[in-house]
């Protein structure tokens, strides 16, 4: 799609401030190109690549060594099916099955409409709540195919709290002027760093 | 770290180390080779490929390490040949070829390819992986020069590796993750680096192959001699390939004193111009307006009689081997008339400053903690290997650079300081540099900046000046005064000339500038320069032009004096290897023999002589310079002293002092050269410093600087280089670029003497506020009718219609 819309340029170089060097503030704003686009577009990349110094090759690198950042457009709702071993002794091929029923796409497609993606997932960590499910990194418990249906109907209806693929908060961290640390190389930071509280705060 | 010598004990015997080493490195300087995939001896290790697990025993009983990560320490015990490091080897060449399509039969690699050869010697022979292998499409281009087999590819870094940490571009990149990784460009954005061979030499597989050699030849069919490219004046060691009578490739040579493996692509892939069809074959004498091909003697004794006792202006030189520009010499210096000679024109540097101050050689100049000046041209574009034996030394070795350049060059990020003073002020501003203090700004520099490089300077750390020419439209002079105010507020300083022509310091060292006779003896009524033997001949005081493979037409900056020149004078006789420009308004050309075709020596920008070998015929009739040159002694009925090289090259030894301790005998045999004696009796004098003309507030100060690829005669006579020449056009700093008002690429005119010329224009952030950047001999745009050699800078202005 595009690269990086002005507001969000502003908001990009208040990340790359944060750190002693540009080039490690590549990961928060991938997620922010996401966070744009619902995925990583090229032109957001050679954006990136110009506003922290690297070439655009180096920010495919990083981007697709990353499960999470999406290179290609996916639909507003990404599904991840956990497939592993516990999920799967309770449900997890047939909640898959029917995921795709329900949906009229394969794993890895995207329906039509662009509204939801459907993958299969390794292994999310709540393996007691098994079989789960994630809808853009949102855990779904203990999912049998009816609540799947439930859930894909409120979603297409509007409903949920569930924001649109991308959004990993809705918070956005503002660092106050006063324990900014800025763009100090490490080797020339003298004295302890400003976002620790200091003696006199402590006691 | 001390240099006490750590002691091991590598597969039963002790083994004195260098503190530090690495264990791999360590281990094969004691005779010991540990297989390897992605420890190259130039390039940081990774533990990539695991290829070079040994078992390492600290005393606490052997463990398999790494060797290329481990470090030799006292008393450290080694065992690279133990039942369990052979298994071990077995296990990853194993696991190597599991997705590796062996399709070594049409692999260009196949009977070089390590992977092949550490297989057959540590691998297990069989395999268990009998799945089905990952697939990728098969060649990819990353680059016009370039193409990459991801099947073949064993993820060992080299390569990526190699962009990103030795050459700097980072344009190839491991992509994906787990088993899906592989090397790419990002999409559109190509591997167009001036470096990109050298991934394919050191590509431990047939993964990464170059266009001009795939499918050429196999390795067991090549033939191959050491020899010294002539690209340019760096004199990278080199090796020539050839199947069939046919150069097929050329690979670096690992010599520690010059390009430690390295070259360019221009070093790399510039051999394919020798093989052009275009190349001259045959005299060819002028009647009326075309050429008549003609017989050797004839041309030889027609030129003979265009020399004796007519006035003689030659221009070129730096095309020739030492061997050529000695025999030339000699027979130019036995005419009756001083024959006028210059090899530069007038895009060099004044011969005196280039002869006669203290050489550096480039290990001085990259030697670790010192400071490097730079006065002079981007050096990427122009001399690309030392280049990166610099950008090594600035980011590796702790070298301080100082750039004083026309505009921000490729070593710019890596400077401690890089100013840029308008054309004109360069040499104010190293007065004010070697003063170490100014009152107010100096050509756009600022005081504080003035005093940062003094201080920088006076830092007490050993000082190197690269000089060379950064700007066409600027006269040379400016350049030589600063260089001379550094040298004389630093006396301990040395310099390295960065000029970049082949073998232009041959030349310069045999005579062909003015000032100078061989040896650089000085001779103060040898005085017309090139742009004054144009001169003359366009005031119809010289008779007889010879062109010793140089092309004025289009390389001598000035175009107008040129074309006066050649118009007036009687008779131009060239000797080159294609039909260039001047060649075809010459009344009779002769086929030289080039590159690759002939036995002789190169004289590299530090003085050191290195052997040019013979690996192919020469095509037709072309022959060597200097046989061309003793011929035409001969039919002067002139002895030369000499009429073959073992002669010629004692004759040289005896008769130029700075070549009177070369050991010619060894030539051949070594790697790093010989350098020759560089001690003058005479120190170069600096006249005061030229004051520029005053800055015209409405005007532009224009530089005109060159590019690698460009409309030059060997890339444009090698096909796979002919296209990379890009297009010429504007360049202005960004606030003259937003004061003009235009669209990026838009075109606008240019103002100059009364003449007006329209080109595009486009935004250069490596520019200073106040200059315009045109690139020389680019296509659609030729500068040279901006410029003349008289005028000290070249004030342009610029508007929008």
């Amino acid at each position: 799609m595009s690269r990086l819309t002005s507001a969000n340029e502003i908001i990009a170089n208040e990340i790359i401030a944060r750190y002693p060097r540009p080039k490690s503030a590549l990961i928060p704003l991938l997620h922010l190109a996401q966070e744009q686009d619902g995925y990583v577009a090229e032109d957001a990349m050679e954006h990136l690549a110009e506003l922290v110094g690297v070439t655009p090759a180096e920010v495919l690198g990083t981007c697709s060594f990353y499960e999470m950042f999406k290179l290609h457009p996916v639909g507003t709702y990404v599904i991840n099916v956990c497939g592993t071993m516990s999920c799967q002794l309770l449900g997890a091929d047939e909640l898959i099955h029917h995921a795709e029923e329900r949906l009229g796409i394969r794993v890895g497609d995207t329906t039509s409409d662009g509204l939801f993606t459907l993958e299969r997932a390794e292994c999310q960590a709540a393996c007691t709540e098994a079989p789960c499910l994630q809808v853009n990194y949102r855990h779904e418990y203990r999912v049998t195919p009816d609540d799947f249906d439930a859930l894909v109907d409120t979603l297409a209806a509007g409903g949920g709290d569930v924001p649109p693929h991308g959004t990993l908060s809705r918070v956005r961290q503002h660092i106050p002027a006063n324990r900014s640390v800025g763009a100090v190389p490490p080797e020339q930071v003298t004295g302890p760093p400003p976002w620790l509280p200091s003696a006199e705060e402590s006691t | 770290m001390t240099d006490t010598p750590v002691t091991i004990t590598l597969n039963g015997e002790t083994v004195e180390c260098r503190p530090g080493e690495l264990l791999i490195a360590a281990a094969q300087r004691a005779g010991t080779y540990v297989p390897r995939f992605c420890y190259h001896e130039r390039m940081k290790p990774v533990g990539m490929c695991r290829m070079c697990l040994v078992d390492v025993d600290m005393g606490r009983g052997p463990g398999l390490q790494p060797s290329c990560m481990v470090s030799v320490a006292e008393g450290m015990v080694v065992d690279t040949e133990s039942d369990r490091v052979k298994q071990v080897q077995e296990g990853v060449l194993e696991l190597l070829l599991a997705n590796h399509p062996l399709d070594c039969p049409v692999c260009d690699k196949g009977g070089e390819c390590p992977l092949q050869d550490q297989t057959m010697a540590y691998g297990p022979g069989e395999s268990r992986f009998i799945e089905e292998k990952r697939h990728y499409e098969k060649p990819i281009a990353i680059s016009d020069l370039v193409y990459l087999d991801r099947e073949r590819c064993i993820l060992c870094d080299r390569c990526t590796r190699f962009a990103k940490d030795v050459a700097g571009d980072p344009l190839i990149h491991f992509l994906d993750r787990g088993n899906e990784t592989q090397v790419n460009t990002f999409p559109d954005h190509p591997f167009s680096s001036y470096f990109s061979g050298n991934t394919v030499q050191i590509c431990p597989v047939g993964a990464l192959t170059a266009e001009p050699y795939r499918f050429k030849a196999r390795p067991w069919d090549l033939e191959e001699n050491e020899s010294t490219s002539t690209v340019d004046a760096t004199g990278s060691r080199v090796a020539l390939q050839s199947s069939r009578n046919q150069l097929v490739r050329v690979l670096g040579v690992d010599s520690d004193a010059v390009n430690w493996g390295w070259l360019s692509d221009k070093e790399r892939f510039g051999y394919e111009a020798t093989q052009s069809d275009h190349r001259l074959v045959e005299p060819l004498f002028r009647s009326e307006t075309e050429f008549v091909p003609g017989r050797w003697n004839d041309a030889v004794s027609r030129i003979a009689r265009d020399l004796d006792g007519k006035r003689v202006g030659v221009l070129g030189g730096a095309r020739l081997p030492i061997e050529g520009q000695f025999a030339w010499s000699k027979l130019l210096d036995t005419l009756p008339n001083r024959a006028y000679r210059d090899a530069q024109l007038d895009d060099g540097l004044p011969a005196g400053v280039v002869l006669g101050l203290p050489r550096a050689s480039i290990a001085d100049a990259c030697a670790k903690g010192g400071v490097v000046v730079i006065i002079g041209p981007d050096l990427k574009e122009e001399l690309p290997t030392l280049f990166l034996r610099l950008r090594h030394a600035a980011t590796e070795d702790g070298v301080s650079i100082l750039e004083l350049t026309p505009r921000a060059t490729s070593l710019g990020t890596h400077a401690a300081l890089s100013l840029h003073p308008l054309a004109g002020t360069v040499g104010q501003v190293a007065a004010a540099i070697a003063a170490g203090t100014s009152s107010q700004a100096v050509g756009g520099v600022e005081p504080a900046q003035i005093e940062a490089a003094a201080a920088l300077l006076a830092s007490g750390r050993p000082i190197t000046i690269i000089g060379g020419r950064g700007n066409l439209a600027e006269s040379g002079q400016y350049t030589a005064d600063a260089i001379g105010s550094l040298m004389a507020a630093h006396p301990d300083a040395t310099f390295l000339p960065a000029l970049r022509r082949g073998n232009i310091h041959g030349a310069l060292e045999l005579g062909f500038t003015p000032g100078f006779a061989p040896g650089g003896v000085l001779d103060h009524d040898d005085v017309l320069d090139a742009s004054a033997i144009l001169e003359a001949a366009a005031a119809g005081e010289l008779d007889t032009l010879v062109l010793l493979g140089s092309d004025p037409i289009v390389d001598h900056p000035d175009r107008a004096l040129v074309e006066r020149a050649f118009d007036r004078v009687g008779n131009v006789v060239a000797v080159d290897l294609f039909m260039t420009e001047s060649c075809r308004r010459s009344d009779l050309v002769v086929p030289a023999a080039g590159f690759g075709e002939v036995d002789g020596s190169f004289l590299n920008l530090e003085g050191r002589l290195s052997p040019l070998q013979a690996k192919v015929t020469p095509p037709g009739q072309a022959r060597p310079d200097w046989m061309i040159a003793v011929e035409i002694a001969m039919s002067a009925m002139t002895d030369l002293g000499f009429i073959d090289l073992d002669e010629l090259r004692r004759s040289l030894s005896s008769s130029v002092q700075s070549f009177s301790a070369i050991d010619w005998s060894m030539l051949n045999s070594q790697d790093d050269g010989q350098r020759i004696d560089l001690d003058r009796p005479w120190t170069p004098e600096f006249a005061d410093p030229l004051v520029a003309p005053p800055v015209d507030g409405y005007g532009l100060r224009l530089v005109v600087d060159r590019k690698l690829w460009d409309l030059g005669t060997m890339v444009q006579h090698a096909p796979s280089l002919a296209h990379l020449a890009g297009e010429a056009s504007l360049g202005l700093s960004t606030s003259d670029f937003e004061r003009l008002g235009v669209e990026e690429g838009g075109v606008v005119s240019i103002d100059v003497a009364g003449a007006t010329h329209r080109l595009a224009v486009r935004r250069n952030r490596d520019l200073p506020r106040g200059a315009a950047q045109i690139p020389f001999r680019l296509t659609g745009f030729d500068p040279g009718v901006l410029l003349t050699a008289d005028r000290l800078v070249t004030e342009i202005r610029v508007s929008a219609n």
